[in-house]
């Protein structure tokens, strides 16, 4: 199966910038991709050039095989953007917008799946409200429907939350999720680290335009960050066989590092041969934000 | 329906959604030069012989306000999506740059032909204006309203803020437009400025525009045509360049 995007090679120059320094990555089709890195890594400018909007210096982007400027047709009916920017046009309404979207992708019959877009986003009180009565959200709400339009086999939402309350992320995130149970890709830039890794199976970071991670999330955050253990004990005495595993000790609660739950077990019996008592335990799960400023710290 | 034309359909319903701005207030503008120009010379000034110079100056000022309103209608339109970020609808999906580029003259083109006809019709209300020549005068009509529109995306291309596409406007489009002979024949003018006038582009605009109507002009209609040809081609092929490569638009 072709990739649904296949980059290689990509550079970047903004001046003196190099914006982006050789970027090589695949992306399978039907993933829920991350792309994460801090700002100014080189996301968007990634994104612009995957979306025709900018152009790379060297190197080439294929989105479902077809190369982003050379096929540029198939390459962006392939593909669906929702920008990080609040941006509209203030001359029409919801569903203006939403017509015409899909009047430029050669589409003009569309008004069954626009309905279900409107419906699905739950902009059906505003799609004939003009674009510039909408509130922040409700703007983002029409960014993401305008991207899927014309039913994109490629979705790249770059920070699609900022901003955003609760209730539409979770809206958004459900409707997105069903995407891609569709079979549709999404790739996703956020900074919100939990939401990565709450949908993206793989994960792929960027720093100063270089890829310095890329693996599936599981295994970064086991690589990266395991779990800790922290424990209350009656004696306050660590057994000396435990003592490898200490990471910090703040009177009677010691702070262990377990790879994974085998070692707990391990730790168990350990405790029950010295004959000391848990008083309070608190298992905690490895998370995103500490792999990610472990591995942008590193590098 | 094609990007093409719902590029085409977009940019239309864009200017007619203001209409009294885009048109209404140019019809108005333009009858308001002619009231008081013809009131302050009509009885001092004849142009040519047996045409009242009421009657001379309809013609120009039709000319010139669709000149402006094309210019504006396609410079306004891309300046305002760039700088408000909304360019990128139309960036994102598959339309050519040569679609891009026929969509944004033809609308702003048919907004400068409206605006002209408004002018006409309602000036024939207050002066009665010959029509002579009508398919040089749908040649000029056409060909110099797309010229100017071909110049409106350049302007919009390369203007970053509104401030750079009024100075395009005011230090460029108005001072050529006034200075065409809208208000004169530049036979009427002394020989250095008659020489100059010959290299301004509007000037053969509004001349061949104005053969339509008496059957007269400054010079002839064919080198008008040939000259307002070689300009727009000469600026469309320049835009469809800046397009092709992104200049300004994808970067």
């Amino acid at each position: 199966m072709v990739p649904a995007i296949q980059i290689s090679q990509v550079h970047k120059r903004f001046g003196a910038v190099h914006a982006l320094r050789g970027i090589d990555l695949e992306i399978q089709q039907g993933q829920f991709f991350a792309l994460l890195g801090p700002n100014g890594a080189g996301k968007t400018t990634l994104i612009n050039i995957l979306a025709g909007l900018s152009r790379a210096d060297t190197g080439a982007i294929c989105v479902m095989g077809f190369d982003v400027t050379k096929q540029y047709r198939q390459a962006r009916r392939a593909v669906g953007v929702v920008p990080q920017e609040l941006v509209f046009d203030p001359f029409f309404t919801v569903r203006e917008a939403l017509r015409f979207q899909s009047g430029y992708f050669g589409l003009a019959k569309n008004d069954q799946w626009i309905d279900e877009i409107i419906h699905h986003l739950d902009l059906g009180e505003k799609a004939n409200t003009n674009m510039r009565a909408l509130s922040g959200g409700m703007k983002r709400r029409v960014l993401v429907a305008q991207a899927l339009v014309h039913k994109p086999q490629v979705i790249v939402l770059d920070e699609p939350t900022a901003g955003v309350d609760v209730s539409l992320r979770q809206g958004l995130w459900q409707f997105i999720r069903k995407l891609n149970e569709e079979g549709h890709t999404i790739v996703l830039t956020t900074h919100y680290l939990d939401e990565a890794e709450a949908l993206c199976k793989q994960i792929a970071m960027l720093k100063q335009g270089i890829i310095v991670a890329l693996d599936t999330t599981a295994n970064l955050l086991n690589r990266f960050s395991g779990r800790s253990l922290t424990l209350r004990l009656e004696p306050a005495q660590l057994p000396e066989s435990l003592h490898r595993l200490l990471t910090h000790q703040e009177k009677e609660l010691f702070t262990l590092s377990i790879a994974d739950f085998s070692e707990l077990e391990k730790v168990m019996v350990e405790l029950r041969l010295a004959k000391v008592q848990i008083l309070e335990m608190e298992l905690n799960q490895p998370d995103l934000e500490e792999v990610f400023v472990k591995i942008m710290s590193k590098q | 329906m094609g990007g093409f034309l719902t590029l085409l359909y977009k940019e239309l319903l864009r200017f007619w959604k203001v209409s009294f701005q885009t048109v209404a207030a140019p019809i108005l503008t333009t009858l308001l030069y002619l009231l008081i120009f013809s009131h302050v010379l009509a009885e001092h000034v004849q142009v040519y012989e047996g045409v009242k110079y009421t009657a001379f100056l309809v013609p120009g000022l039709a000319m010139m306000a669709m000149l402006q309103n094309a210019f504006a209608n396609s410079s306004s339109s891309l300046i305002q999506s760039k700088i408000t970020g909304n360019i990128i609808f139309i960036l994102l999906p598959p339309i050519s740059y040569v679609e891009f580029f026929a969509a944004y003259v033809l609308a702003a083109t048919f907004r400068g032909v409206v605006v002209g006809l408004g002018i006409f019709l309602v000036a024939l209300l207050f002066v009665s204006v010959p029509v002579n020549y009508p398919v040089w005068i749908l040649l000029f009509a056409l060909l110099g309203s797309g010229l100017l529109a071909t110049l409106g995306i350049i302007a919009g291309i390369w203007a970053e803020k509104f401030d750079q596409l009024a100075a395009f406007q005011n230090f460029i489009i108005l001072p050529l437009s006034f200075l065409s002979g809208v208000f004169y024949s530049i036979h009427s003018l002394p020989n250095f400025w008659q020489h100059l006038s010959r290299f301004n582009p509007f000037f053969y605009m509004i001349d061949g525009f104005r053969f339509g109507f008496f059957g007269v002009s400054d010079v002839s209609p064919f080198t008008s045509i040939a000259v307002v040809c070689g300009c727009f081609l000469f600026l469309s092929l320049l835009t469809l360049h800046l397009l092709r490569t992104g200049y300004k638009l994808r970067n």
